[in-house]
């Protein structure tokens, strides 16, 4: 069986002459995920300075609210989407893994600002984890220290066509056998043990340079 | 410390409970972790537990130099990120001596008393959250706070990460726009203070459940090192700003409001008044302000060659009244361009010292309003 | 205000410690350092009620801590005091009992630096967690490397 791509095969000029008149032509999915997109509902969840611009962003003159991802639920439960806003210290990695295996599916996660992505400006710190990318998949990378709430909403925006693009029939979490617990790290004597999840994230291989002679 | 016996009675075996809050909780206000031992509802044993956002900014600053460690005093106590320039600036220009011209002085006034106005008026905003008032109090809170943050972002390029203080002044002068809108900005500020005012200061809900709840003896609060708004609402009239004298703040005529219960009623209300003694200070920082260079002639250099920046072997301990309380940088120099030691001395970690004594014998969502009351913010308190 | 100079003779005659005067800072031997900050809490002279600072330092050859102590009663200050102890041990007496205010700043420093506080009432890790196994404010602390090998987890 082959897959239709994600998009509707109706002449677009019929659509639009139909939508004149009142009557909306798409495919199942793309109603389903046009749902889905429209009401993401955020865990109301920061860590550091990106929080309080979200926070920012969730406020008046911001007004995340119009994508529809403006309901700030305080359990995983209950969330779609970890904005993992703020540095990752290590004594905070397990708390965020576990949390993100908390989410029901489908879960999405956005890192908001450079310490989320890579560690940022605190890179360098004893404590500081080089990005939570290292244990978690992550769906949109928000750069930034902090990223305006201009940034958080295109990053939403970046989130939503993600959404809009993927196809029911072959979305993971409709698939047997699907489980996505991911192995909660654990404290060691001097760091976190595994200092990363091999089969989400691998280091780059470095470049050997030469010098000429 | 109250000793607490259990309310059980012969033929009813009650137990205590223990309950860990946080570090993801909606009302911790981050990262924070309070282990409370319940009976019943009734606290009797409180453990904060921090360290979830330590992000190492002493040892990192210790590896960089002295200028490099200014944009990571912004992500200190990540809403007043202009005070905290202010005092590591002060630091620093007391270690190596650095004179700062008058019309810095001046800016730098401006800008840390238009952070008293955000820290103030989102810690109201976040304080009725945690009373429940959902989300509304941020709104309006948020409202005021992007104006001021419009100011910051003119003349230093960002919204909260100013980044805007160099050690013998500041980084830019201000635009021509600044201070006309600063103008606008002081004569709108106390009327939206008033609205403020009238849906909160007489709030019947308010009233009760902020007055005696969390009372602070001055005694304690004096012993526990509790500085800032704290401090006050127990009835300490202790400012920074008029015991150190430093900056200009000498010239200014602004009083001290203090508290009469140090309750967390006393706590809300002494950053209102503050606030209109900080619109006060503006009003005739705003007057008064000289023009001439905004940074002196050996800070300029500086701040082209940080790396060049040696100053002799020696330590300072610079401090401020920061919105939170004493906030304070303690460097040591070992004549190299990176410091030895460097010390922030966090006014939301210290004030946090107390948390268990305010708290026993209240019920959980009193310790809610208690810490919100005590105004921590967790990059501050971690580091 | 009197002078570090005075301060510094005057304590050395009413505690019968020797003082030396380092900078604005008054080095005290550890083994008085509570009755020399007990002294100038209770004397009148001085009323040094608030401890505004607690620091440690890893200097090479031992650990430092430093205190600033300031009069919220006389709205004087600051008074600064060091004590120096060994890396090895590093016992210095707490002065928690004295200030509550040095409760968490004792324990940052138990934690970072590794200064062991003698009398203090709940000396644990503060900051990082408690199967950590070093220092990370001393100067000869090195980091783990986070992009290792799997086969070196």
């Amino acid at each position: 069986m082959t897959h239709a791509p994600n998009v509707s095969q109706v002449d677009p000029a019929l659509k639009s002459e139909l939508a004149k008149k009142g009557i909306a032509v798409m495919k199942l999915q793309e109603l389903y995920n046009w749902g889905r997109r429209s009401s993401i509902w955020p865990m109301q969840f920061g860590l550091a300075c990106c929080a309080i611009e979200m926070i920012a962003t969730a406020c008046a003159r911001y007004d995340i609210d119009r994508f529809g991802a403006g309901l700030f639920r305080a359990s995983p439960r209950q969330s779609d989407l970890m904005i993992v806003a703020g540095t990752v210290t290590k004594k905070m990695a397990p708390q965020v893994v576990r949390l993100y295996n908390q989410m029901p599916e489908p879960k999405y996660v956005i890192t908001m600002g450079a310490c989320s992505i890579s560690g940022g400006p605190f890179k360098e710190g004893y404590n500081v984890l080089k990005g939570i990318d290292r244990y978690i998949p992550v769906d949109v990378h928000l750069p930034g220290c902090p990223p305006r709430p201009e940034a958080l909403l295109h990053g939403l925006m970046k989130l939503q066509a993600k959404i809009d693009h993927q196809d029911i029939e072959k979305t993971e979490w409709y698939q047997k056998g699907l489980k996505r617990e991911f192995p909660i790290p654990e404290f060691g004597p001097n760091g976190l043990l595994p200092p990363y999840n091999p089969e989400v994230w691998q280091p780059q291989k470095r470049k050997e340079i030469t010098v000429p002679a | 410390m109250m000793e607490h016996t259990l309310i059980s009675k012969p033929d009813f075996d009650t137990q205590t409970l223990e309950v860990s809050l946080g570090p993801q909780h909606p009302s911790t206000h981050g990262v924070f972790r309070m282990n409370v031992v319940l009976d019943g509802e009734t606290i009797v044993k409180l453990k904060p537990v921090m360290g979830y956002l330590h992000r190492n900014h002493e040892k990192l600053a210790e590896n960089m130099s002295y200028l490099g460690s200014m944009p990571y005093t912004d992500r200190l106590d990540y809403i007043c990120s202009m005070t905290n320039n202010f005092a590591y600036a002060l630091a620093v220009e007391k270690l190596a001596g650095i004179e700062v011209p008058e019309r810095a002085q001046y800016i730098r006034i401006i800008m840390a008393e238009l952070t008293r106005l955000v820290n103030h008026t989102l810690l109201i905003g976040f304080l009725l959250n945690d009373l429940g008032a959902f989300f509304t109090p941020v709104l309006y809170a948020f409202r005021e706070r992007e104006k001021i943050l419009d100011l910051f972002e003119e003349v230093a390029g960002s919204r909260m990460m100013c980044n805007y203080f160099r050690f013998g002044g500041v980084k830019a002068d201000l635009t021509p726009d600044f201070l006309p809108r600063v103008k606008e900005l002081i004569q709108n500020y106390p009327r939206f203070l008033d609205e403020f005012e009238a849906l909160l200061s007489e709030n019947e809900i308010l009233m009760a459940r902020t007055q005696k709840v969390g009372v602070l003896p001055k005694e304690l609060a004096v012993s526990a090192s509790i500085t800032g708004p704290m401090l006050r609402a127990s009835g300490v009239p202790y400012d920074i700003r008029k015991v150190d004298h430093y900056s200009l703040y000498d010239r200014f005529k602004f009083r001290v409001p203090i508290g009469e219960h140090g309750d967390v009623y006393d706590r809300y209300y002494i950053r209102v008044l503050e606030m209109r003694e900080s619109i006060k200070i503006l009003d005739q920082a705003v007057k008064e302000i000289p023009s001439g260079d905004v940074i002196s002639k050996v800070g300029a250099g500086f701040a082209k060659a940080p790396r060049n920046f040696k100053p002799k072997a020696g330590e300072a301990y610079g401090r401020i009244e920061a919105p939170k309380g004493e906030l304070g940088f303690f460097v040591v120099s070992d004549g190299t361009n990176k410091p030895y030691r460097y010390h922030v001395r966090a006014p939301s970690f210290i004030n946090l010292t107390i948390l268990e004594d305010m708290c026993l014998g209240h019920k959980v969502p009193d310790a809610i309003i208690i810490l919100g009351s005590i105004d921590i913010v967790l990059g501050e308190v971690d580091r | 205000m009197k002078t570090t100079e005075e301060i510094k003779t005057d304590l050395e005659s009413k505690t019968g410690t020797s003082i030396t005067v380092q900078g604005e800072a008054l080095m005290v031997p550890k083994e008085k350092l509570f009755d020399v900050a007990k002294y100038l809490k209770d004397t009148p002279d001085y009323q040094m009620d608030y401890l505004s600072s607690v620091t440690g330092t890893d200097y090479k050859d031992g650990l430092e801590v430093t205190y600033h102590l300031y009069s919220i009663a006389k709205k004087e200050g600051p008074v600064v005091l060091k004590t120096k102890t060994d890396r090895e041990k590093g016992v210095v007496p707490s002065l928690t009992p004295l200030w509550r205010g040095a409760e968490f700043q004792e324990r940052e420093a138990y934690d970072l630096v590794g200064i062991h506080f003698e009398g203090h009432p709940d000396l644990r890790r503060i900051l990082m967690w408690d199967g950590f196994e070093h220092y990370p404010l001393r100067k000869d602390y090195t980091q783990e490397d986070q992009d290792r090998n799997p086969e070196q987890f």
